[in-house]
């Protein structure tokens, strides 16, 4: 029997999924993360599921791994004090950036002053330039290069990045200060521009290479200590980690370029929901995946998630490939608040966090957060997930009654109403973000909803979005995981070209797209999958002449190998399509080449799915209790199920609440949820209930 | 008077909308808002507007209160001076300042107006202008620093209908682009400014079929409503009845010699209304640098200075117009007679922030900033390839400069940054790419921040050596009179220009002026003013400065004005530190001024040559 692990170590818990290849049976288990070296935790959790399942540790042959590492270390400012080497003339290109200043007219004012991930004291520059077409304008002076390097080594760095003017263009200089610093800096890791961001845009590029460099001492001290601590196990299996766009790279190759794994995460999660859609037939859709203090949402269109160029943590924005998911500080800790001179009633962006928390946990928070308001309006009813987490209701009124008084609601069940109205209203912007303003109407997709108060929210959104029907999958607190253990390895090379279509003939590109691909498969390969197991796609980023944003487009190869035209031609009517679709007109300027992609992609792992016993549509052997709660400013009865009893066909009428161990789904009055026989919740406005196996496609 | 043709006759009922509906309607607001600029950034073509960003979105009611955006303009104005019907699918446009009330200030600007239909009856209208790269007239970007009429500054749209029910007016479209320099970029910037505003179209659309449109144009007077109270109670805080307050800030000169303009800003409260008057003003400018405001961008300004710090989630609108009268003299710089040169208004535009901000900043110790980096300065290079893959070919850039922040309540300034939201700089890289210039250094200058508690940001040299023949123009100011510090700070450095002739020799530009030759090897530095500080120098954390000092940011000699001693590789020296704190402590006047210019504008004005290279300018005088 051969067996794989998911593992998603996210900021409070660590998930472990256990999946028999041949049968598909999962074992799941939830531990506590250890922040201090997470793969203490990941072997913890490793040992229990394998115990758990009666299986020896070394009976594991893949681990598949979606890790916070990266992020955490911007989040938290833990990473490695980085020098920077420029060329002359562009010391301060972090300090100045774009010159960008966030917020309105009087913004400035209120923005505090952002300290660089590289110190300016850090920061040298050398004596060199090469121009944008990459010849060379002055050549490399070494000496100036050993003289800088010295500064830098007697400030102590742990870490280097190197990015000259133009290097997109000619790497060569960043090589030879790389060569040189290996004798100067002998053990400290290197990072150049040329090599993570091939790209136009000195100061983009400049804090990808920077964050790279800041993040590589944490990413790969994690993998050495989790294969040290899996050999000591007696394991053999290979390790697999997340990257940012949902691909897999081995342990080596993520931390030789962590900066692609700051998206890991919700990568998994994101990956996760399509396993779960299409295990419930559904190929479109919006996922939603709301935490304590975040919230994560993206669009996949027929199982592939939208791909971006920017991956944004915290403040920091860099260029690096990620599925294109847009994160909006708002989740069940997000505190309610009244200013007192607009007396408008606000939600986040404060947080309450893990500690104190909302006042209903009872560790001494007394702000008014959503998930106070959750409690207040029945919807968390008190004694849920097998009593381990008490909620203290009185504790919840009490802070939500502040909200109440502030702004003349009186009652306080319509206070906590409003709170979840106004973080749905918020939760709205965001999905409208991936869908509505990228030209997608989300009344085509469904709506997966995840993460520890996603299935909370979910009725609500999907009112809100008109997508239907909202997918609840099974387990949705260990999505993510699911989502490590079901991807596939993979690798991707680019170049940046920035020239006209009518530079190139079809066949100029053909052999371009080649040499990438070859390139993207050395990982593979070397991780031990056969040449025949690889499939490879291909992309552009093209423009108008003149544009400065691009709009990724597929290329399909075999039009460029016909060598007849019609792989460029193809190429731009796609991308007119497209700029059409997302911006509704069209221009004469001629189309431009600014990027071209190979992506090899490994074989999909077979994961057996889960298969729940069929019932009737009546659901009532799965009812616990009834409680009340407040919905559209009535109290109505609710019925409480448990989601581990319902059956395959079971249809669950609003107003409920479904409990399980880690989440918790409402669904409202007027609403019916469906259970589908792979274990998903599919929730429909009560007209619309139906049978599972109809699926909207 | 525009003749508004509605198919539907029912009034509109006004019904309570809560205060949960309303916050919903308030963010969609603000997303419809955003998504504005989003869509315009992504489909520009002119660098101005697709890598820096100038232009401004607004969102207004039926009425045409502006009820989100981040620079007012004023469509009732627009609809006013407007003659004829305007009907659903229709689109107006202009870039005539005298034509609109001023709703937009310089015939760069291309402001494109949509009135919102739902159900046969204007919900509302959407608005957004961008500067357009070149809108013909005499020189490249259509902005003669020497300008004395609009006649000279390009073509000057009325108000016209650019779609008649959804048609688009190609006659008109093709006489206009006929007229600029590089009509694919004005063909696509406007065609984004289009495809914005039927966006925000689209959204409050979406909002009246969700909320039903009594409810949401109900929501807006709400919206109004809030701003108007919460205005009415800050009023009262801030400003004691019957005290007027007042302020001086100066432009420099017009581009025609003669200057500074004096800007004079007075407010003073009566009852639960303030009074902005801008009496004593210099008089109109010779030169374009008139700034033909409007009395609701006033409004705006003061509006956003005063909330901003009490409620930063607030959405902008016009709400608390009825609570702010102004006063503004025709005649003036402010309200220039037609036909006067306008397009250099850039100066009195910015140095708006620095007006507010030190008027108010009186009576209100949050808002009292140093003066920053109160400018959207410009750089322009054109000329025609000759030699290469482009010769012959026509190329034109158009650029906006950063300077510094100025040090706050809330800490340091930071350094080459915009005071204007939105707005970033063009890379270096795209630059090159784009255009025959090889940028040689951009780099913030040591020291050019007005030292402080909080230190002023500093200023940005950026080094440009031109490959190609051409010319250049540049915009800038605060050449001669200093961006001050405040509560003890000190002033800023000022903005300096030259360019190191390929044959050796040195030329000082003035800040203002255009159709300047340039040959290959020529290197322009372009360097701009820094921040005025914050508090006391003196009180800075020795250390602070020591690391500022290693980082480059102040010199071991600009670390002296914190009264901070350093050794040659920048470790604090503790010891000379305390004794040259205590010696420069006892050497000066307490208490210390709340404003510090840098001198007296009569010795500014005596040691212009000495200290700028530049010629003082001459007073202005009004004109006949």
């Amino acid at each position: 029997m051969a067996f794989r692990l998911g593992v998603d170590v996210g900021g409070t818990f660590t998930d472990i999924l256990l999946v028999n290849e041949d049968t598909g049976e999962t074992h799941r288990y939830k531990t506590s993360s250890t922040p201090e070296d997470q793969s203490l935790g990941v072997l913890h959790g490793i040992r229990q599921v394998c115990a758990a399942a009666g299986i020896e540790p070394s009976a594991v042959r893949d681990v598949l791994h979606g890790t916070t590492v990266a992020t955490n270390a911007i989040l938290e400012k833990k990473g490695s004090r980085v020098g920077l080497v420029t060329t002359r003339g562009f010391r301060q290109v972090l300090q100045i950036a774009r010159s960008f200043v966030p917020g309105g007219l009087a913004g400035w004012i209120i923005w505090p002053k952002p300290e660089p991930l590289a110190d300016l004291e850090d920061t040298v520059e050398v004596t060199e330039r090469v121009t944008t077409t990459g010849s060379v304008l002055t050549p490399l002076d070494e000496d100036d290069v050993r003289r800088q390097l010295g500064k830098l080594r007697n400030n102590g760095i742990e870490a280097l990045s190197i990015c000259l003017i133009n290097a997109y263009a000619n790497g060569d200089h960043e090589t030879r200060i790389a060569e040189i610093a290996a004798e100067e800096l002998p053990g400290i890791p290197v990072s150049r521009s040329s090599v993570v961001l091939p790209e136009l845009r000195e100061y983009e590029r400049a804090i990808t290479t920077v964050a790279n460099a800041y993040v590589q001492g944490q990413v790969s001290g994690y993998v050495r200590n989790l294969d040290a601590q899996m050999a000591d196990a007696g394991m053999d299996a290979r390790l697999s980690i997340l990257r940012s766009d949902g691909g897999l790279v081995s342990g080596t190759v993520a931390a030789e370029n962590p900066v692609s794994l700051l998206l890991s995460g919700p990568a998994g999660g994101v990956t996760g929901a399509a396993w779960a859609a299409e295990q419930a037939g559904y190929r479109d859709f919006l996922t939603f995946d709301m935490g304590g203090t975040s919230t994560d949402v993206a669009l996949v269109q027929n199982l592939q998630p939208r791909i971006g160029r920017e991956t944004r943590v915290g403040d920091l924005t860099v260029r690096a490939t990620s599925v294109d998911v847009r994160t909006i500080g708002a989740g069940g800790g997000s505190i309610a608040h009244v200013p007192p001179l607009t007396q408008a009633l606000r939600v986040g962006p404060q947080s309450a966090g893990a500690a104190p928390g909302p006042a209903s946990y009872g560790r001494g928070g007394t702000e008014p957060t959503v998930t106070d308001a959750n409690v207040v309006l029945g919807y968390l009813p008190s004694q849920l997930a097998g009593g381990e987490i008490g909620l203290d209701a009185e504790a919840a009124s009490a802070a939500v009654k502040t909200i109440a008084d502030a702004t003349g609601l009186n009652e306080v069940e319509r206070a906590a109403e409003g709170i979840v109205h106004i973080v749905n209203e918020n939760m709205f912007g965001a999905l409208k973000l991936v869908s509505t303003q990228q030209g997608f109407d989300p009344r085509d997709f469904a709506l997966v909803a995840f993460g520890g108060a996603g299935p909370l929210h979910a009725n609500a959104l999907g009112k809100l979005t008109g997508a239907w029907p909202v997918i609840i999958p099974p387990s949705p607190g260990v999505l993510s995981a699911y989502g490590d253990a079901t991807t596939s390895l993979r690798d991707e090379a680019g170049r940046t070209l920035v020239r006209p279509f009518s530079d190139f003939a079809d066949a100029d590109l053909v052999v371009l797209l080649q040499e990438l691909a070859a390139t993207a498969r050395e990982t593979l390969l070397a991780a031990g999958l056969a040449e025949d197991e690889l499939t490879v796609s291909y992309s552009a980023d093209v423009r108008y002449h003149g544009q400065g944003f691009e709009i990724p487009v597929p290329i399909d190869f075999s039009a460029f190998a016909a060598d007849d035209g019609g792989g460029f031609a193809g190429l731009r009517s796609a991308f007119d399509a497209e700029h059409e679709r997302l911006f509704s007109f069209l221009l004469n300027n001629e189309h431009e080449l600014v990027t071209v992609r190979a992506t090899v992609n490994g074989p999909h792992p077979e994961v057996a799915s889960i298969t729940l016993e069929t019932g009737g549509p009546d659901p009532s052997a799965a009812k616990r209790t009834m409680t009340s709660i407040y919905v559209d400013g009535n109290t109505v009865e609710a019925t409480v199920y448990d989601r581990d009893r319902l059956l395959a066909g079971n249809v669950v009428p609003g107003p409920a609440v479904i409990a399980e161990m880690d989440s918790t789904t409402l669904v409202l009055p007027g609403h019916a949820a469906t259970v589908h026989e792979h274990g998903s919740l599919l929730i429909r406005p009560a007209e619309d209930a139906r049978p599972a196996e109809d699926s909207k496609e | 008077m525009a003749q508004l043709v509605e198919t539907a006759t029912e009034a509109l009922r006004p019904v309570d909308v809560d205060v949960v509906t309303l916050d919903l309607i308030e963010n969609a607001l603000r997303s419809a808002r955003y998504e504005m600029d989003e869509t315009l950034f992504r489909t520009a073509l002119s660098p101005g507007i697709r890598e820096q960003h100038d232009e401004f979105p607004l969102i207004a009611d039926p009425s045409g209160k502006m009820i989100v955006g981040q620079f007012g303009l004023s469509i009732p104005d627009f609809l006013e001076n407007f003659h004829g019907t305007i009907e659903e699918g229709d689109v107006l446009m202009t870039s005539d300042p005298y034509s609109c009330g001023a709703a937009i200030s310089h015939a760069n600007d291309w402001l494109v107006v949509m009135p919102i239909f739902y159900e046969g009856r204007i919900v509302g209208w959407s608005s957004q202008f961008g500067h357009m790269t070149d809108v013909g007239g005499k020189t490249p970007a259509s902005m003669p620093t020497d300008a004395r009429t609009i006649f000279e500054e390009g073509v000057v749209i009325p108000p016209f209908k650019l779609y008649r029910r959804g048609e688009r007016d190609e006659t008109s479209l093709g006489i206009i682009l006929n007229q600029v320099r590089k009509p694919d970029w004005n063909r696509a910037d406007l065609n984004g400014l289009v495809a914005a505003c039927s966006t925000a179209a689209r959204r409050v659309q979406e909002m009246c079929a969700r909320f039903g449109v009594d409810t949401y144009t109900s929501a807006l007077n709400a919206l109004l409503d809030r701003n108007y109270r919460a205005m009415k109670t800050l009023l009262s805080v801030v400003f004691e009845e019957g005290k007027p307050l007042s302020f001086t800030d100066f432009i420099d000169d017009d581009g025609r010699g003669f200057g500074p303009y004096e800007l004079k800003m007075t407010i003073t409260r009566t009852g639960d209304k303030v009074l902005i008057d801008l009496t004593g003003s210099s008089p109109q400018a010779q030169g374009p640098i008139n700034y033909y405001i409007n009395e609701n961008l006033i409004r705006m300004f003061f509006g956003i200075y005063m909330i901003t710090v009490a409620d930063p989630q607030i959405l902008w609108n016009d709400g608390f117009y009825p609570l702010v009268d102004v006063e503004i003299p025709e005649d003036t710089f402010w309200k220039p007679r037609y036909p006067a040169a306008l397009n250099g208004r850039n100066h009195g535009i910015g140095r708006l922030f620095d007006l507010f901000g030190g008027l108010l900043g009186q009576a209100n110790p949050d808002l009292l900033n140093g003066a920053g980096f109160s400018s959207s300065p410009h750089f322009m290079y054109s000329g025609n390839y000759s030699s290469g893959d482009h010769k012959g070919e026509w190329f034109q850039l158009y650029s906006i400069g950063f300077g510094g922040i100025p040090g706050r309540p809330v800490g340091d300034g930071p350094d080459g940054h915009s005071l204007w939201p939105s707005f970033t700089n063009i890379p270096c890289e795209y630059l090159e790419s784009y255009y025959p210039l090889i940028i040689e250094r951009w780099e913030t200058i040591a020291d050019t921040g007005g030292a402080g508690l909080h230190r002023g940001g500093n200023g940005v040299d950026v080094a440009y050596r031109f490959l190609e023949p051409g010319t250049i123009a540049i915009h800038d100011d605060r050449w001669l009179t200093y961006p001050w510090g405040v509560r003890g700070g000190d002033p800023g450095a000022r903005g300096r220009k030259w360019i190191d002739k390929a044959d050796g020799t040195t030329t000082v530009l003035p800040s203002k002026v255009h159709d300047v030759a340039v040959a290959p090897g020529d290197v322009l530095h372009f360097v701009t003013w820094g921040g005025g500080g914050w508090g006391d120098p003196l009180e800075r954390d020795p250390e602070l400065v020591a690391k500022e000092v290693r980082r480059g940011l102040v010199t071991g000699d600009g670390a002296r004005r914190y009264g901070v001693v350093c050794t040659a590789d920048g470790a604090l020296d503790a010891g000379a530190t305390e004794d040259l704190r205590a010696q420069l402590r006892g050497d000066r006047k307490e208490p210390l001024p709340l404003f510090n210019r840098g001198g007296e504008l009569a010795d500014l004005l005596a040691n212009s040559l000495a200290e700028t290279g530049l010629e003082a300018p001459t007073p202005p005088v009004a004109m006949l």
